[in-house]
């Protein structure tokens, strides 16, 4: 399988901070590849990286055969990477309508589109008019999620959506998650919750100290639960 | 998929109508104490064109630091230049300003105040690309720089066009006044609250209508997040700028022609005041900065009349009270 995404020995300095210092992964194409790791560990500032949002001190980032690293987040954003960071960052005065045109970059939102992605996420269609300020914090997860692939994207950089969401969301998210899948895109996910890199995830790579400690299959990751005591400090069990 | 949060009813927006009512609560406090409803009258009149003369130099400056995190202390400098632009293009056309033609007059004010407009547009845009642009995010030394840029600025004004006040006559239509009963309001102020009403609907219109201006609010609260969805915001940023300091030539202009002549410092005379117009509206808030502006000119008139001594720093207590009742401003703009 192809990989859509290459990160190749990247470092990243955010003042005298030494964050990345060499990760190296892939993120095959088409796939759901899940980036796990402890607070700190540099999952954050590799989505930024990759986005363009910090600029790599070293090393190679591609998408495809076209190399990201010295292109600003706008350049990135144009080749087709959604972000949905891990703040949100919806616009709180703009309405839910206004964040999703700003989504749409190349043009008017697409009619069809909108309905599919109103499937996923029915409270954004009914505050449509709404200011995306008054939302409450899972309806502005959707509407972050909702402006990243308002427009068809070739790479998904989604950081922990489900942070702070009721259980019932979050299984939706789910769900919605393997649907955006579904239609070939390419989804580099940031989450702690373990439940959801397993029912989401089709790759793992897991993170600690700015490096890349383990990369495989999810479901292998999954299944060991030595391993995810090993690599991550926690078992699946106590996510049950 | 379709249970998804679908979410219960928001809460209802709450119209925030106080701040913007404050003018007309100042008003009707100061009416009783004025007695003299002509006096109120031409008070309040005046106070409303100042007002609109301090929002049109104003809401470029809280434009420029609510989406670009600019201090920028050279706005001034485009104020006056506005204001020296102004004469140069009602120079060669003085026959048409004494000609006894509402239409001549008309044109020979517009064109004044585009020509002001544009010369501080392209000014606006040099400024930014050589003193604005290598001190993005870093505040001490966008004070430093901008200052810098401003006294500069102002020198090249004096080497230009000399030391002397250059005296700038009114269009012949507008000069003189309307007597409404005993109050007499002059004419030019009601054609400057005009301007400052069709610049503040067409900034609103800009803002709340178009792409651009939804990139622009989009920016002012988080620009980073406009830039990852794919926009350049460092061509918006020249854009914002060219337009704030248009804004300020224009108010500029508009100025010296209410003042009757030109002079290099009037952009750092009224600098102050556009400054302690956007905290008191809210940095970066269009609509915060209108409210400001009659709210501070107001209050600046009926205290001058009221208790001279007490106009000195009526602009300052203001600014206080307001942050006192509310301390990002009256309307302030989210994640700033």
């Amino acid at each position: 399988m192809s990989a859509a995404l290459t990160l190749q020995g990247v470092h990243t300095h955010i003042g005298r901070y030494h964050i990345l210092q060499g990760v190296d992964f892939d993120a095959p194409a088409g796939r759901t590849t899940m980036l796990l790791g402890r607070n700190g560990a540099g999952k954050t500032t590799t989505l930024r990286t990759i986005m363009g949002l910090w600029r790599a001190s070293k090393g190679r980032i591609a998408l495809g055969a076209t190399a990201l690293e010295k292109l600003a987040a706008s350049d990135v954003a144009r080749l087709g990477v959604g972000y949905a960071p891990e703040t949100m960052a919806v616009f709180s005065d703009l309405t839910v309508k206004e964040n999703l045109v700003l989504g749409a970059r190349q043009g008017a939102l697409d009619d069809a589109r909108l309905a599919w992605i109103f499937g996923f996420f029915p409270a954004l269609k009914k505050f449509w008019l709404s200011r995306a300020g008054a939302l409450s914090g899972g309806q502005k997860q959707m509407l972050s999620i909702a402006r990243a692939i308002v427009e068809p994207r070739e790479l998904l950089l989604i950081d922990e959506p489900t942070k702070g969401l009721a259980p019932a969301i979050v299984g939706a998210l789910i769900a919605c998650l393997n649907e955006i899948k579904a239609t070939g895109v390419t989804i580099l996910l940031v989450e702690q919750n373990f439940r959801v890199a397993r029912e989401v995830g089709d790759e793992v790579r897991v993170m600690d100290n700015g490096l890349i400690v383990h990369r495989g299959p999810m479901a292998a990751l999954a299944a060991d639960e030595a391993l995810q005591n090993r690599l991550l400090g926690l078992s699946l069990a106590s996510h049950q | 998929m379709s249970a998804l949060d679908a979410g219960a009813a928001l809460p209802r927006r709450r119209l925030d109508v106080l701040p913007a009512l404050t003018p007309l609560a100042v008003a009707l406090v100061a009416a009783p104490f004025i007695g003299s409803l002509s006096t109120f009258v031409t008070l309040t009149a005046a106070g409303l064109a100042m007002g609109m003369l301090i929002f049109t130099m104003a809401s470029g400056l809280t434009l420029v630091f609510g989406m670009m995190d600019v201090l920028n202390f050279g706005h001034g400098a485009f104020i006056a230049l506005g204001a020296y632009a102004a004469t140069l293009a009602l120079a060669p056309l003085a026959s048409w300003s004494s000609a006894d033609s509402l239409v001549l007059n008309l044109a020979v004010f517009v064109l004044a105040i585009i020509v002001a407009a544009l010369i501080c547009g392209v000014f606006g845009w040099v400024f930014e690309r050589l003193i604005v642009k290598p001190v993005y995010g870093q505040h001490l030394k966008q004070i430093l720089a901008t200052i810098g840029g401003s006294i500069i600025a102002e020198q090249l004004l004096y080497a230009v066009f000399g030391p002397a006040q250059i005296p700038l006559a009114l269009p012949k239509t507008f000069e003189g006044s309307f007597v409404f009963g005993q109050a007499a309001v002059e004419k030019y102020r009601l054609l400057a609250t005009c301007v400052g009403l069709l610049v503040f609907a067409a900034e609103m219109l800009i803002l709340n209508r178009t792409r651009i201006g939804l990139l622009i609010r989009a920016g002012v609260e988080n620009r980073e997040m406009v830039e990852a969805l794919g926009y350049r915001v460092d061509r918006l940023f020249v854009a914002v700028f060219m337009a704030g300091s248009a804004l300020a030539g224009l108010g500029g202009a508009m100025m010296a022609l209410y003042r009757g002549q030109v002079h290099a410092t009037i952009g750092g005379e009224f600098l102050v005041l556009c400054f302690i117009v956007i905290i008191i509206g809210g940095l970066g808030s269009v609509g915060g900065s209108f409210v400001a502006s009659i709210l501070v000119a107001l209050i600046a008139n009926y205290a001058g009349f009221l208790a001279p001594k007490l106009a000195l720093v009526s602009n300052i207590l203001a600014m206080v009270a307001v942050l006192l009742w509310r301390p990002r401003g009256l309307y302030p703009v989210s994640g700033r």
